[in-house]
């Protein structure tokens, strides 16, 4: 019976796999170096590696306490916040780019108020990090979430008894026991953000080492040149591929361990 | 708990329900296959408003016909064209996007036709943030400039016009290195400039004169481009060599090229075939 089944899942393995064996087919190893070596290239993947890191980052730190009081409270409106930070998963990109130029444009509620201190958001990096928070963050607040509430809160309380303060349950029993949740949580939204696509071209604009990610490269730069489109996906898949895998690695071995 | 027996019931009215759904549609399909042809057009972003105005025009005048129209950038047409795209026509905003879709064997080779022409102009939001007052400005220290994508028609055209005021007396020879230093974004296509000047998120932008014709009404300003360093575009069609409607796409180009069609064009802004000489 397993055999039957085997063989039944066939065609759709192959389907998931050929278009991507077909782009490594594409190209020959030597010739991707040799495109690693074109500045744009570079400076699409420096710009994406950094960007990603800081909106993962701000993720985390912003992120943290919702998915805490998520996991905890049982607040009035917990589920209508609960399927606020569903939404963006479900967005078309277009969407969340043509809202965020909305709050964040230069006559948007909030842009416009910058604009006049002198903080200009759009066509800047800052665009981009802007970007990719809004589409990134819920996955990694659901993760987190997750793993807050499947921490025994008797385990809580009784810390807080023996006269834990809350900043040190936090530090030295929430994080440690969730600390999986969190890990992948953080490398699926990065791997998110990092294939951010539509939003940002409508956002954050097109500027060669500014705003033009490896997804708008590749975008733009395929009518142009596709061997460097092919360079920059394969790059790109390699990341999320290892990225993803990670992640599983991590929720396999801590489900074994409990 | 629902019984075996109420749950067979829904599903057997679910399947009926669906049966007579399908039924349906396919009896108004093949009504249709009976009544209406199909031609299916892929034309350049800029053409957008033209084309549905001389798409409905066909339609009138061939009530067994409808008319269908893909909009983009001529260079992404080309691509899905390359790629074996069905369709009918192509009109391309420049002769490279035909000429890739001709060496693509699409088109045939000496198929294609000049459609019309159009040049480039200068728009601001309205409340004209960057104090600009003519092409000279776009030099302006600071100023937030958007053009089209070098792969976009009319971002190829608009470096050409940069690099013609090079060559003249007055702009000096660093113009268009100045002018590209004020770039912000390179938009893929000249809707996306327009759009993103009409929401005022920066402070000038280069598309056609027909777009900016276009977004009358919209608060934004226009700032015409001198005769001596302005482009012109000229804008190709032609049929698709394995079209299903060779005929059709016939007629449709010779609306197009007629006194008519050139007039209807010439309304959204385009200059009709030979104006300019």
């Amino acid at each position: 019976m397993s055999g039957l089944w085997r063989v039944l899942s066939l065609p759709m393995l192959i389907f998931l796999s050929l278009p991507i064996l077909a782009l490594f087919l594409r190209i020959s190893p030597a010739d991707l170096l040799e495109n690693l070596r074109q500045p744009e290239v570079l400076q699409a993947i420096a710009l994406s590696l950094g960007t990603t890191l800081i909106s993962t980052m701000i993720i985390i730190l912003a992120g943290t306490p919702l998915a805490y009081s998520q996991a905890r409270g049982q607040f009035r409106f917990s589920r209508l916040v609960d399927t606020l930070i569903d939404l963006p998963l479900v967005l078309p990109p277009a969407v969340a780019g043509v809202a965020l130029l909305m709050a964040f444009g230069r006559r948007g509620i909030l842009g416009g108020v910058l604009d006049d201190l002198g903080i200009h958001i759009a066509f800047t990096p800052i665009a981009v990090i802007i970007v990719q928070v809004f589409v990134a963050a819920p996955f990694y607040i659901k993760s987190a979430a997750l793993g807050f509430s499947n921490i025994d809160q008797e385990l809580e309380q009784s810390a807080a008894l023996d006269g834990a303060s809350s900043p040190q349950i936090f530090r030295f029993l929430t994080i440690p026991l969730s600390w999986s949740a969190l890990l992948v949580g953080s490398v699926m939204s990065w791997a998110r953000a990092l294939g951010e696509f539509g939003a940002t071209i409508i956002f954050a604009g097109n500027f060669p080492g500014r705003t033009q990610t490896m997804p708008l490269a590749i975008y733009i730069g395929f009518e142009l040149n596709l061997d460097i489109a092919i360079t920059l996906s394969v790059i790109l898949i390699l990341l999320s591929f290892l990225a993803l895998f990670v992640a599983k690695y991590i929720l396999n071995r801590d489900w074994m361990s409990s | 708990m629902s019984s075996p027996l109420s749950r067979l019931k829904f599903i057997t009215i679910l399947v009926v329900i669906l049966g007579a759904a399908c039924g349906e549609l396919s009896d108004t399909n093949s009504v249709k296959n009976l009544r209406k042809q199909e031609l299916t057009i892929y034309a350049a972003a800029s053409l957008a408003e033209a084309f549905t105005r001389l798409g409905e025009v066909f339609e009138s005048s061939h009530p067994n016909v409808e008319v269908v129209i893909s909009f983009a950038g001529s260079q992404q047409i080309a691509q899905q064209l390359s790629q074996g795209a069905p369709g009918d026509l192509f009109a391309s905003a420049n002769a490279k996007q035909m000429e890739n879709v001709i060496s693509a064997g699409r088109v045939m080779s000496g198929a294609d036709q000049e459609l019309i022409q159009n040049q480039l102009m200068i728009i601001l939001p309205g409340d004209n943030p960057g104090e600009i007052a003519g092409v000279r400005d776009l030099i302006k220290p600071g100023l937030r400039l958007i053009l089209a994508d070098k792969t976009v028609p009319v971002g190829l055209y608009s470096q050409e016009m940069l690099e013609r005021a090079n060559q003249q007396i007055g702009f000096g020879e660093d113009y268009k290195e100045k002018v590209l230093g004020n770039v912000v974004s390179y938009e893929e296509n000249v809707r996306a400039v327009l759009t993103k000047i009409t929401l005022g998120e920066a402070d000038a932008g280069i598309v056609y004169v027909s777009d900016a014709a276009g977004a009358q009404g919209e608060d934004i300003r226009m700032i015409p481009i001198p005769e001596e360093i302005n482009v012109t575009a000229s804008y190709y069609i032609a049929p698709l060599r394995d079209s299903s409607e060779k005929d059709l796409g016939l007629d449709f180009i010779a609306l197009v090229l007629s006194p008519e069609g050139q007039d209807i064009l010439n309304g959204y802004g385009f200059m009709k075939l030979g104006q300019n000489e």
